[in-house]
């Protein structure tokens, strides 16, 4: 199994090395072509506009929405704004997910903040169901799940920060910056 | 749930975010409009870029919280803004309006000759300049949250960003050479906290991010700190300061994700119109460098 990791600015470094620790082949996503060959693709943290400029430039964009109609992607915080289908501002999406983003929900920086989630579908990959450590950089929040998407996890208050849509997967918070690696062997099982 | 706001790691996470990037000087709504359009991942708010600082002369302060707000309404990235070397007041200002990232800064003039500020104690994060791995060290352990090199700021001459990110990077793979009875010794030498020190020799690198700042003008020097081995990089004068500053914007963005592809170096760097007028760092007296600001 060779998991892909869109390069083209954020934390993929950070994003690498977990798949790494875990046993799983890699490779830098910076060009279309970069995609073949690959079982499934991460779009890390960093910043949405960016993402959009670049995958833009160098013609990413369908390649992109063609191999998340055959294959797993997972985007984290600006990745899954990237991946919904309206952020309720212009910008350049993917469109692949049935969710509508509100960007930086949780207002400036300073506002920034670490939480235990609650997350029951990680019982697939642990069965100890133990909450897992968020943490959420002026973060988006998941406002409408729809179609196809499902909620995955919520905060006390209700409000979303993970939803499934198929092999399509969407966190508000950053994974590849805890030491907890469960929601990236979620993500390998929803490849194998 | 408990809730943590404003924790070490959340501080340190939002430069994890921006790796990869260009962090952009600008002086209004519409050239921090024109940075997000480039492709920008933050952009530093101030009142005048380095180049015109040093041709003004005076004292450089903070600027106008008013006018960061403005750039704070304008764009959806990450804002930062400069307070001068330990005023820790004016930091006081900067985090009370919401910037999202204070730069302790040598291209304002310093308000405290010995001492930086206690960064640990704000809920904003902080980056701080450093020309060595002692000064880098010294301010992660005062809390700054990400670093960048000094450089020498509006000059367009990309020689200091080298010097110091060849000096960081050179003192971190020496350390790691070193057997663990010498780096006492290395420790008192950098002029580093002992702890932090332990920590780069496990580590193999800074404990937080690390960019290239001061005198980058062209997407050639942008890739070229990015091969060094710094994680992104703050453009300052170099972009307003030339003959177009929005498509040079988008090229020098396009540098730092395809540091190490030649051939798109080159079409990026194709037709961008003139660039900033530079100066020599070997023609400045010493007066004139701000990269010996800082203790």
């Amino acid at each position: 199994m060779k998991i892909g990791v869109l390069a083209l600015q954020g934390d993929f470094l950070e994003h690498l090395d977990v798949l790494r620790r875990i046993g799983v082949e890699t490779a830098e996503v910076r060009l279309p072509e970069q995609l073949h060959g690959l079982d499934g693709l991460i779009i890390p943290g960093g910043e949405s506009t960016t993402f959009g400029n670049l995958a833009q430039h160098y013609g990413l964009m369908e390649p992109l929405r063609q191999f998340g109609q055959e294959h797993a992607i997972w985007g984290t915080c600006a990745g899954a704004i990237f991946l919904s289908k309206d952020v309720r501002r212009s910008q350049p999406l993917l469109g692949l997910m049935d969710i509508v983003v509100e960007r930086n929900a949780f207002g400036r920086q300073v506002a920034s903040f670490e939480t235990d989630l609650d997350v029951p579908a990680l019982r697939q990959v642990d069965p100890s169901g133990a909450p897992f450590p968020a943490i959420f950089i002026r973060a988006p929040l998941i406002e409408a799940v729809q179609g196809e998407a499902q909620v995955l996890a919520q905060l006390d208050d209700g409000r979303i920060v993970a939803a499934q849509q198929g092999r399509l997967l969407a966190t508000s918070f950053h994974p590849e910056l805890t030491s907890d690696d469960r929601f990236h062997r979620y993500f390998l099982r929803l490849i194998a | 749930m408990d809730k943590k706001v404003s924790t070490y790691t959340e501080k340190k996470g939002l430069a994890q975010m921006l790796k990869g990037g260009v962090i952009m000087d600008v002086v209004t709504p519409e050239h921090a409009r024109i940075a997000e359009e480039a492709g920008a991942v933050a952009v530093m708010a101030l009142e005048r870029v380095p180049a015109d600082i040093r041709a003004d002369g005076g004292v450089a302060r903070m600027s106008d919280p008013g006018m960061i707000l403005e750039i704070m309404d304008a764009v959806s990235i990450p804002v930062m803004a400069k307070c001068r070397i330990g005023h820790f007041v004016e930091a006081q200002i900067l985090e009370a309006i919401g910037v999202d990232y204070i730069d302790e800064s040598e291209v304002l003039t310093p308000a405290d000759e010995a001492h930086h500020i206690y960064k640990h104690d704000f809920k904003v994060p902080f980056v701080c300049g450093c020309r060595n791995l002692g000064e880098a060290l010294r301010r992660i352990g005062e809390g700054a949250a990400m670093i960048r090199t000094k450089g020498e700021a509006g000059t367009g001459d990309v020689v200091e960003a080298v010097r110091h990110a060849r000096s960081v990077l050179g003192e971190i793979r020496r350390l790691q050479s070193l057997p663990a009875e010498e780096c006492m010794a290395y420790a008192k030498e950098l002029g580093a906290p002992y702890e932090l020190v332990m920590e780069v020799r496990k580590l193999g690198r800074l404990p937080v991010v690390n960019f290239a700042a001061g005198g980058i003008a062209t997407p050639a020097d942008a890739a070229l700190m990015m091969q060094l081995g710094v994680d992104g990089v703050f453009v300052g004068s170099g972009i307003f300061k030339s003959g177009d500053p929005a498509k040079r914007a988008a090229a020098i963005v396009k540098a730092v994700t395809h540091f190490s592809d030649p051939y798109i170096l080159a079409e990026v760097s194709r037709n961008l119109g003139e660039p900033m007028v530079g100066r020599q760092i070997s023609s400045l007296s010493d007066e004139e460098k701000l990269a010996g600001r800082g203790w």
